[in-house]
């Protein structure tokens, strides 16, 4: 259904988002460009001036620059593992019959709609806290030592909280591809003589590797840019221990004032994050039905 | 007045020519039917008259007007889909209504010619109810009265029936010729089923990758086939062809006789086989006769509850006034 | 067809879910208890689950001390603002590529996923500075254009997934009844895509209200948003247990009950179509 006329009218429509978007995309990403080729600090406008790829070299020669790359794959990673295998496990628990599945639905995906400054907060004083978290009274009461989470595990805790955060969404979307397995796959693999470990592995698996693949795509999108968990609980802390890269631009703009290496640092992780964007299109991109 | 003119339509998807250069004239009050195989461009050429489609080249005149770029609105044809495609969240008596509100038309007529068109189609109970509460029936005559309150210069159909089961199909057949002889008004109807085309149409055009084959009335195209597609086509159960030495014979490349233009006899006939198939229909039956040496099977029909049965000899005498020669194009010799 | 599964073996299956929903919600629910705790039971030892002097003063402290009513407006209009301009503006290039597709509609598409990939600190010192110069830092129209544009892409998806379920035949049979392009959209289209345009306004609104990066990052006073009214809780203000759960509770209460009214469409939407 497309005449000369209405696919005139299509590209007339279609025009606004387009041009937004991209504006938004390209004007600052050029400014960033541009900024990343100066010498130029918030707080000393006086001093500028080209210097190529300085600021480049300083900020992959800061010792903080690898441990940010590292930090963040074990963030991204480790969220994706963890949200994809207990939301399996979730998601089959939830799928059998029991009583009250929908109030057990609703507990299940609250905590994806918590604000995450407000997560961060509530884990790092509530439950985190070596003095008075619940962690601690735990502790306290099986007669162990408190363990300071944020102070000594740092990426370790956020890396939980983001979890618990992603995890409601991970379990609902691998339930509701659950749900739309025909129970004849499963009744004929019976009969075949499968045992209930077989028919998860060879039937349940793979009918739920699309919702998986999924699941991965957008998650990687939100958790590289984890954000306001960082800042509100460990800013980065101790040391550089929990700094990701989002982090550590941040921390070279907003807190050391040089727009320069910041821009740098942008211009490197919108370079990463184009690699893994090609990567996860292609490789997931096929499951969404364009 | 409803008088389509189609001047040397071309359509284009890219580099796949659908339609080649193509002429057609429908008469004002003419029932047309655009009949052939999936994907034969009978879809995409009605889609054309509508202005649903652009044609990539040639004219699109109604009544002598060149519509050729006309948007839909503007060509005053009312068009019955395949899916009905009725508005779901409309009550049905929105959903005649709606063109008419398009319009502009004023309120006391919109009810008035809804009432007429609901009277007209049995609808008048139903016209509060939503079409996903009404059978497929029911929604098809809806569709149908969407078209007909407008007083469009022509209707086009696109396969409208085929949605319906095999019951309603013949109901609801009859229930179009009917509308088209109180209204008088052109009709344009695709339709892959060749039994929709010959009973329905004034005039029947057979299409096959995007090219017309013959145009003409039912019988017309019974009688006197123009080409070998026309002549398997149009008929059913559908014509036998032999080639080789038999056809031969006749001065033809093909010879095509049809079922019902061939005697089966117990005793007696030039063409001798074994039948394999019996079917029988009641009124008539049909034999899938083998081993004759002319053809991989014929089909032919005998009236009544016949007499061979499987893995009978029989011998088939041929009408042989109704032998359809064809050359080795396919043509009519 | 579900089979019958023994009283039992459901009895279990039950225990084990609501087990584990429960550790799940446990952090909101313990933050909304102490909310109601005075601040010395709040850090009891050991914790005290309902046996304490069930209180509101910490609502009005945190009322007091910070007018929350000033941050959950600018969450509001922050939320409802760039939703509500995303779909006004999504609508139609959702139309354009779910009813007119071209060959590199698919690409387009991706495109603009992509963009979501864009990681936003990237682009802050640039966006900061050029707020700064058009005086849009600390205001609510430059949150709401902001947010608008993270979300965009999510929004045309999932408007793009909805409106391709919509047979294009009734859109054509809305041109044949003399339709034009905008009555065609508005009176067929629209209502048609109601549900879906309605599970595209929540969940975006939810996931505005839930921006937390150019909203701490743009605004400080005016314009700011309960995600800056609730960053302001971070040490040593944090180590007041019941003020915080209260400010906490203020915070999330709205979407989390506007989030429990979306879970249904949350899956098809936030996949845009691919898990339903």
């Amino acid at each position: 259904m497309s005449t000369r006329s209405s696919r005139k009218a299509a590209r007339l429509m279609l025009s606004p988002s387009v041009i937004v978007l991209l504006v938004w995309m390209i004007v600052p990403l050029a400014v960033t460009v541009w900024y990343s080729l100066l010498r130029y600090n918030l707080l000393r406008p006086e001093r500028t001036g080209f210097i190529w790829f300085r600021n480049y070299t300083n900020f992959v020669a800061s010792p903080a620059f690898l441990s940010s790359i590292v930090n963040t794959l074990i963030l991204v990673v480790g969220v994706l593992v963890i949200t994809v295998v207990l939301g399996i496990l979730i998601a089959l628990l939830i799928d059998r019959p029991i009583w009250g599945q929908g109030i057990v639905r609703i507990l299940v995906i609250s905590p994806f709609f918590i604000m995450p400054p407000v997560a961060a907060l509530i884990w790092k004083n509530m439950f985190m806290n070596p003095t008075n978290g619940l962690f601690a009274e735990a502790a306290k009461f099986l007669g162990l030592p408190p363990f300071d989470f944020l102070g000594h595990a740092p990426l370790a805790s956020i890396t939980l909280m983001v979890a618990w955060q992603w995890l409601p969404f991970a379990t609902l979307i691998l339930l509701t591809a659950l749900q739309s397995m025909s129970s004849e796959q499963i009744e004929a693999a019976e009969m075949d003589g499968a045992n209930a470990l077989n028919r998860f592995w060879f039937i349940v698996l793979p009918h739920l590797s699309r919702a998986i693949t999924v699941v991965i795509l957008i998650q990687t999108i939100f958790l590289l840019g984890v954000f306001a968990e960082i800042l509100v609980t460990t800013n980065g802390g101790p040391g550089t221990a929990s700094t990701t890269l989002t982090f550590l631009i941040y921390k070279e703009a907003l807190l050391g004032f040089n727009a320069g290496t910041a821009a740098a640092g942008g211009v490197i992780a919108v370079i990463l994050a184009n690699i893994v964007a090609i990567f996860l299109m292609i490789a997931v991109g096929r499951n969404l039905d364009a | 007045m409803g008088r389509i003119t189609l001047a040397g339509v071309t359509k284009r998807f890219g580099e796949t020519e659908v339609i080649p250069p193509l002429d057609l004239e429908i008469a004002d009050g003419e029932f047309v039917v655009f009949v052939g195989p999936s994907g034969c461009g009978k879809s995409t050429l009605l889609r054309l008259i509508a202005g649903l489609e652009d044609v990539s080249s040639g004219q699109v005149s109604i009544d002598g007007r060149d519509m050729t770029e006309a948007p839909p609105a503007q060509r005053g044809l009312a068009m019955v889909f395949q899916s009905y495609a009725l508005y779901p969240h409309m009550s049905v008596r929105a959903n005649i209504a709606f063109p008419l509100r398009m319009a502009g038309m004023d309120k006391a007529e919109q009810a008035r010619r809804v009432e007429a068109a609901a009277e007209v189609l049995n609808l008048t109970a139903y016209l509060d109810r939503r079409p996903g509460q009404l059978s497929g029936g029911q929604r098809q005559r809806v569709a149908i009265g969407r078209a007909i309150v407008r007083e469009p210069a022509a209707f086009l159909f696109d396969e409208p029936l085929s949605n319906l089961d095999a019951a309603l199909r013949v109901g609801m057949r009859l229930e179009i010729s009917e509308l088209h002889k109180r209204l008088a008004t052109t009709m344009v109807y695709v339709t892959h089923d060749q039994v929709e085309a010959m009973t329905m149409a004034d005039k029947i055009v057979v299409l096959q990758a995007g090219r017309i084959e013959q145009v003409g009335s039912p019988l017309d195209l019974y009688h006197r086939p123009q080409n070998r597609f026309v002549a398997g086509f149009i008929g059913s159960p559908r014509m036998n062809f032999i080639e080789g030495p038999e056809a031969a014979r006749h001065g033809a490349h093909v010879i095509g006789i049809r079922p019902e233009h061939v005697v089966v006899s117990q005793t007696e006939g030039p063409w001798k086989g074994r039948v394999t198939v019996t079917e029988h229909l009641g009124s008539d039956t049909y034999y899938h006769v083998h081993d004759t040496g002319l053809a991989e099977a014929l089909t032919v029909r005998a009236p009544g509850d016949g007499m061979a049965a499987p893995g009978d000899e029989v011998w088939l005498q041929p009408d042989m006034d109704r032998i359809h020669r064809f050359d080795a194009n396919g043509a009519r010799i | 067809m579900a089979r019958a599964v023994s009283i039992r073996r459901k009895s279990l299956n039950t225990f084990w879910a609501w087990l584990v929903a429960l550790i799940l919600f446990f952090p909101i629910l313990w933050t909304v208890l102490t909310s109601f705790k005075p601040e010395a039971q709040a850090v009891a030892s050991p914790p005290l689950f309902v046996d304490f002097d069930w209180t509101l003063q910490n609502y009005r402290d945190v009322q007091a001390q910070r007018a929350y009513f000033g941050y959950f407006w600018n969450s509001v209009v922050i939320a409802l603002g760039s939703t509500g301009l995303g779909v006004l503006i999504g609508i139609p290039a959702a139309w354009s590529m779910a009813f007119v597709p071209g060959r590199h509609t698919r690409d387009l598409l991706m495109w603009m996923l992509s963009t979501k990939m864009m990681p936003a600190v990237g682009v802050l010192v640039p966006i900061y500075l050029i707020f700064r110069d058009l005086g849009l830092l600390d205001t609510r129209t430059g949150l709401v254009v902001v947010v608008m544009l993270m979300n965009l892409p999510i929004i045309i998806w999932m408007l793009y997934t909805y409106f391709k379920e919509i047979p294009g035949e009734i859109l054509e049979a809305a041109r044949m009844d003399g339709a034009t392009l905008g009555k065609e959209i508005l009176y067929v289209l629209t209502p048609m895509a109601v549900p879906g345009i309605a599970s595209t306004l929540l969940l975006n609104i939810i996931l505005a209200w839930n921006e937390a990066f150019w909203t701490l990052n743009l605004a400080v006073v005016k314009a700011a948003p309960l995600s800056k009214f609730i960053s302001g809780f971070s040490s040593p203000e944090g180590l007041f247990y019941a003020k915080l759960s209260a400010a906490s509770t203020m915070a999330i209460a709205p979407i989390l009950i506007l989030g429990w009214f979306s879970q249904k469409q949350l899956v098809r939407g936030l996949t845009f179509g691919a898990v339903k």
